[in-house]
């Protein structure tokens, strides 16, 4: 039984973490039709200013994410107008692989030239790192944090997509890019808008989810198709499918790696082929 | 057709394209013999990649098919031709047959899954297979050595009198000898009725289809002959380095296959083996001083690449080449 609740806490926990670093992605990839592999890339600069921002410049947690998260629009910005943009007309899979592997590469070595090789750590604050009480038994806080975290960044994306102009006009550039130019919307600055918004979670979800999986030099490398492979399996541009298929993912490897260890990410790999050979749209996505 | 051209274009009517090919790996053999004597050892490992790299050229270069899991094929390939030699068969001619069959049933088996789709679920389904590989292969110990590698097992002699030398000149050789052989057939093969029409079903598969081609058992069939090149690499480089590890089926292996085949030209078998020499001697040259320059330095490259030369180095080589000739009177 307690075997049973761990695995449940940390499953949702992981599937959490993966969720609010893939639906950026997803969210991307519905509108602007791109399989960007650099994707954990941006968390790991997430992941890294806030190391930075912690560690050398002493500054609160709380300061750290959302700057970590701007500092690293910043950075991706002038790949978005130099690079990225010339990728949306393109459908060529192969392009885009081998340009976002180009990027993945370049910023793996860049920010280890310049942040050193090591394994980053952020420190949570006391706040954070002690033990909650639920009534019935004890959680770390920290994963009580995470969850929160992956709820807020639904509902809010959720709120700014279906409630807002601007997700109006994200979601008619989704169904109909040449029309929605047509009718005079500016499908570059939302295309602009929705790369900043999809790095701005990547990297809060690199910080947030730092303690699950923890920023080193290789980890654009490491996490390089887990999230691209988690929006596949959800559906491009479906914030539920992302949920969903980030929470079945999630369970799939915690489970296996409690009760098999050994099998690694066996399990995770076989429930993608079943998903994505079921439903080559997705979960929830639509047919492009 | 563009890519057509080549260093095939240019001395076409002297030799054949196979000949050409046959005779251009034996001089560079060569070179890399005489002039690097002490790197024999690095050089056969280059041969062996090239295979994995040839291999990924007929699904990617002239299917069409992105795919980051293809050293499933290579590593697997090399893990059932060290344990063929671990059973006592020791002959490398054998362990190369077994590791071509063993490399050309899996690519059928991954092939039949994966030609079913286009686009994202495709590309996430050759991910998923290469990592599925990946963790057996690290669970199945008794099979693979798991993170220690395979390396208990013993290789004959060549032809049953030439043994292999603590220098790696038979090593290399022998794996220059293959290339040659195995390169020419693929250019052959690229060429027949076969290769092209893999080649318009990349193009444009609905047109293919309106002329009666029927896609999906070409594409089956093609990933088949790819499984078995990569077969042949996964074997050689068990046979030559004398242990399989687990770097053999990695992530790391697929991808970094894939940059060669890009830098040097997708869809053009001379590009392929351009692009492993380049990527490796580049490898070699800045890696040794620092890995993150080296990752820095292929990142830049790789977007480099397909911003100014989308078709690869060798294409935009001949691209410079022919634009010089005809400027010149």
């Amino acid at each position: 039984m307690r075997t049973v609740a761990s695995i449940a806490l940390d499953a949702t926990c992981y599937g959490m973490t993966l969720f609010m670093i893939s639906v950026g992605l997803s969210v991307m990839m519905g509108l602007m039709r791109i399989v960007n592999l650099a994707h954990g890339a941006f968390a790991m600069i997430g992941g890294y200013i806030a190391s930075y921002a912690s560690v050398s410049l002493g500054l609160n947690y709380a300061i750290a994410i959302p700057l970590a998260a701007l500092c690293t629009i910043l950075v991706a910005l002038p790949l978005e107008v130099v690079l990225y943009r010339r990728l949306y007309a393109n459908s060529d899979a192969l392009t885009q692989l081998l340009l976002t592997i180009g990027i993945t590469f370049l910023i793996i070595g860049v920010a280890n030239y310049v942040f050193g090789p090591t394994l980053k750590k952020i420190p949570l604050p006391a706040s954070l790192s002690g033990p909650f009480d639920i009534g019935f038994r004890m959680l770390p806080t920290h994963r009580i944090f995470v969850l929160a975290c992956g709820c807020a960044t639904a509902l809010a994306l959720w709120l700014l997509l279906e409630r807002t102009e601007f997700g109006i006009r994200v979601r008619a550039a989704v169904d109909n890019a040449g029309m929605a130019e047509a009718l005079g919307i500016r499908t570059s600055r939302i295309y602009l808008a929705t790369f900043c918004i999809a790095v701005g979670l990547a990297a809060f979800g690199g910080v947030v989810g730092a303690e699950l999986l923890p920023i080193e030099p290789y980890y654009a490398l490491r996490y390089m198709v887990i999230f691209l492979v988690v929006v596949s399996a959800g559906g491009a541009g479906s914030i539920a499918g992302a949920f969903l298929a980030s929470m079945l993912l999630g369970l799939a490897d915690t489970t296996g790696k409690y009760l098999m260890p050994e099998f690694g990410e066996f399990f995770f790999y076989s429930a993608v082929i079943l998903i994505v050979a079921i439903f080559p749209n997705g979960l929830l996505g639509r047919e492009h | 057709m563009a890519t057509r051209a080549g260093p095939s274009g240019i001395a076409s009517g002297l030799l054949s394209p196979e000949l050409l090919g046959f005779l251009v790996v034996w001089a560079l053999g060569t070179v890399g013999y005489v002039l690097f004597p002490d790197d024999l050892a690095f050089l056969t490992r280059i041969v062996s990649i090239a295979f994995l790299v040839l291999s990924l050229d007929l699904v990617t270069g002239y299917c069409g098919v992105a795919t980051l899991g293809h050293a499933a094929l290579f590593g697997i390939a090399a893990y059932a031709a060290g344990n063929a030699a671990r059973a006592g068969w020791a002959d490398p001619l054998v362990l190369l047959a077994i590791g071509a069959l063993v490399g050309a049933v899996s690519g059928l088996a991954t092939g039949a899954l994966i030609a079913r789709f286009r686009g994202l679920p495709q590309l996430v389904l050759t991910i998923a297979v290469g990592q599925l590989v990946a963790a057996l292969c690290n669970k199945l110990g008794w099979l693979t050595g798991g993170s220690d590698g395979l390396s208990d097992y013993t290789v004959g002699p060549l032809f049953g009198r030439i043994a292999f030398d603590m220098y790696g000149r038979v090593a290399f050789l022998m794996s220059v000898a293959i290339l040659a052989v195995v390169f020419a057939l693929l250019l052959r093969i690229v060429r027949s009725p076969f290769g092209l029409l893999t080649r318009a079903i990349k193009d444009d598969t609905v047109k293919a289809r309106m002329i009666g081609a029927s896609i999906y058992p070409r594409l089956v069939a093609m990933y088949g002959l790819s499984g078995a090149v990569a077969g042949i690499g996964g074997a050689l480089g068990a046979i030559t380095a004398g242990v399989v590890g687990l770097d053999g089926v990695s992530f790391e292996r697929s991808a970094s296959a894939l940059v060669m085949l890009v830098l040097g030209g997708a869809g053009n078998l001379w590009g392929a083996l351009a692009g492993t020499l380049v990527f490796h001697v580049f490898e070699h040259l800045v890696s040794t001083a620092n890995p993150f320059h080296w990752m820095s330095l292929v990142g830049a490259m790789l977007i480099l690449v397909v911003v100014f030369a989308p078709r690869g180095l060798s294409f935009g080589a001949i691209v410079l080449w022919s634009k010089l000739r005809a400027r010149s009177p």
